[in-house]
């Protein structure tokens, strides 16, 4: 059945503060929407199940990237396209413009929002790995006030997340020490434009000598939600590039993945593309010499 | 429930113009049943073939995922703003000449899509033509003759006169 226009309120208090107020005023009655690259799709097949819609588009306190000296602040509703042609961020943390590029057409980027990504929560959603491996930190608003929590906590299960009925997500943080990071970042979909990643890896890491000194690894469609990899980064932290070190990745990344079958892909090949992306990762750390 | 229409205002093809329409009306709805713009084509509904694809604020956008009230204000440009007193514009001629155009469904969207490129980038080479148009799906052409209608697009027309053409900001 196609979305009837009627059966639907969209309202637009115009500023953060009017957003917000409503939001208080009758907590989980309303849905922010952004750009619309999800909702609009569920609406057009008419299963669109929230009826009162809150517009967040276009309000200029949401859409900003600031950059201070130790950090970039990215407003929720900055647009992929606004990511992709950033100069800070494509020097010193080049995983988000990738990752940018890949989610849709020039026409989804230019409306889907980082802030809509993460709500959302798909566990596929391509810009939650190089967050997840840059230590990106969330910052939600209410009308009770702000609180600033790791992205890594952000997401509590499938398309579920630590968001109150009257909060909104309204930055996300980056901090600034990963520009001399070794930073990996691969997604494999059905083609190359335009597909939901059947798998990705985002890997930031820093060799002390011959050794791993510090690495993160995330991943999208690995579990209900984006995740770090923490066991698999312990299985090779402070080991020494070497095969039988990949070998110890490979084994702790197929015992801590949960991927699952779906129409997109299957758990076992999803399994086996994840280790061979480690595998990717671990090689051209071993082949391009010490961290930058 | 019914929700309470709104009035909406905004520029088309330059022109100004307002509708009554309930605020999740998609813009693509509003453009076809309210100003009789045909032009813009509707094919998948859901953001993926770029059939619908118009420019706003000098971004390009399936207007199809776009409720008419986030257009307010803006600044919107389709197909229909493309020839001007019969002369066809740059990028159509090109089409045109090039065979770049067969049932054409897919064609109001390939042109705003070009249009968009060639704003941003006067010059593209095949690879940034293929990313700017990955989000535009022709089942005719195979798409090369697509590709190759926007290079002799960005060749004939003059720098100055694409970004005209496209209401670069």
């Amino acid at each position: 059945m196609r979305g009837n226009a009627e059966a639907h309120e969209l309202i637009a208090p115009g500023t953060l503060p009017a957003v917000l107020d409503l939001l208080a005023s009758a907590p989980g009655e309303w849905t922010p929407i952004a750009g619309g690259t999800e909702l609009m799709v569920a609406f057009a097949a008419g299963r669109l199940g929230a009826r009162k819609l809150v517009n967040l588009w276009g309000i200029p306190d949401l859409r900003f990237i600031e950059v201070t000296t130790e950090n970039i602040a990215i407003g929720a509703c900055t647009t992929f396209v606004d990511l992709r042609a950033h100069s800070v961020l494509a020097a010193e943390l080049p995983l988000i413009a990738k990752s940018a590029s890949w989610i849709g057409s020039v026409a989804n980027q230019s409306r889907a929002t980082v802030g809509g990504n993460l709500v959302n929560g798909s566990p596929a959603a391509d810009s939650s790995p190089a967050l997840l491996v840059y230590d990106a930190e969330v910052e939600l608003v209410s009308r009770r006030g702000r609180r600033r929590i790791s992205y890594a906590e952000f997401h509590t299960g499938y398309k579920r997340n630590v968001l109150a009925a009257d909060e909104l997500l309204y930055a996300v943080h980056l901090p600034r020490r990963f520009a001399h990071h070794r930073q990996y970042l691969r997604k494999v979909g059905t083609r190359r434009a335009m597909a939901v990643s059947k798998v990705a890896l985002a890997a930031t890491a820093l060799l002390d000598g011959e050794l791993i000194g510090e690495i993160r690894l995330a991943a999208a469609s690995l579990a209900p939600f984006p995740t770090r990899l923490y066991k698999t980064e312990s299985a090779l932290l402070g080991q020494p590039i070497a095969k039988e070190t990949t070998e110890a990745g490979r084994r702790a990344l197929l015992a801590e993945a949960q991927p699952i079958d779906d129409i997109r892909s299957t758990a076992e090949y999803r399994r086996r593309v994840a280790a061979n992306l480690l595998q990717e990762f671990l090689l051209e750390l071993s082949t391009e010499g010490p961290s930058r | 429930m019914n929700a309470a229409w709104a009035a909406i205002h905004f520029t088309i093809n330059g022109k100004a113009c307002a509708v009554q329409a309930p605020p999740m009306k998609r813009l693509l709805d509003v453009l076809r049943e309210d100003l009789r713009l045909t032009g813009t084509k509707e094919g998948c509904g859901e953001g993926e073939c770029g059939s619908c694809s118009v420019r706003m604020n000098g971004e390009l956008v399936n207007s199809c995922l776009v409720p008419v009230l986030q257009a307010e204000g803006a600044d919107v440009q389709t197909v229909e703003g493309f020839a001007t007193n019969g002369i066809l514009h740059p990028i159509q001629q090109a089409f045109l000449d090039c065979g770049g155009a067969q049932c054409g469904i897919c064609t109001p969207g390939m042109l705003v899509a070009t249009a968009q490129l060639l704003a941003r980038n006067p010059h593209p080479n095949l690879a940034e033509i293929r990313e700017g148009l990955a989000g535009n799906l022709c089942r005719c052409t195979g798409f090369m003759r697509i590709f190759e209608s926007v290079l002799a697009a960005a060749t004939r027309a003059p720098e100055s006169e694409a970004k005209k053409a496209s209401h670069a900001r």
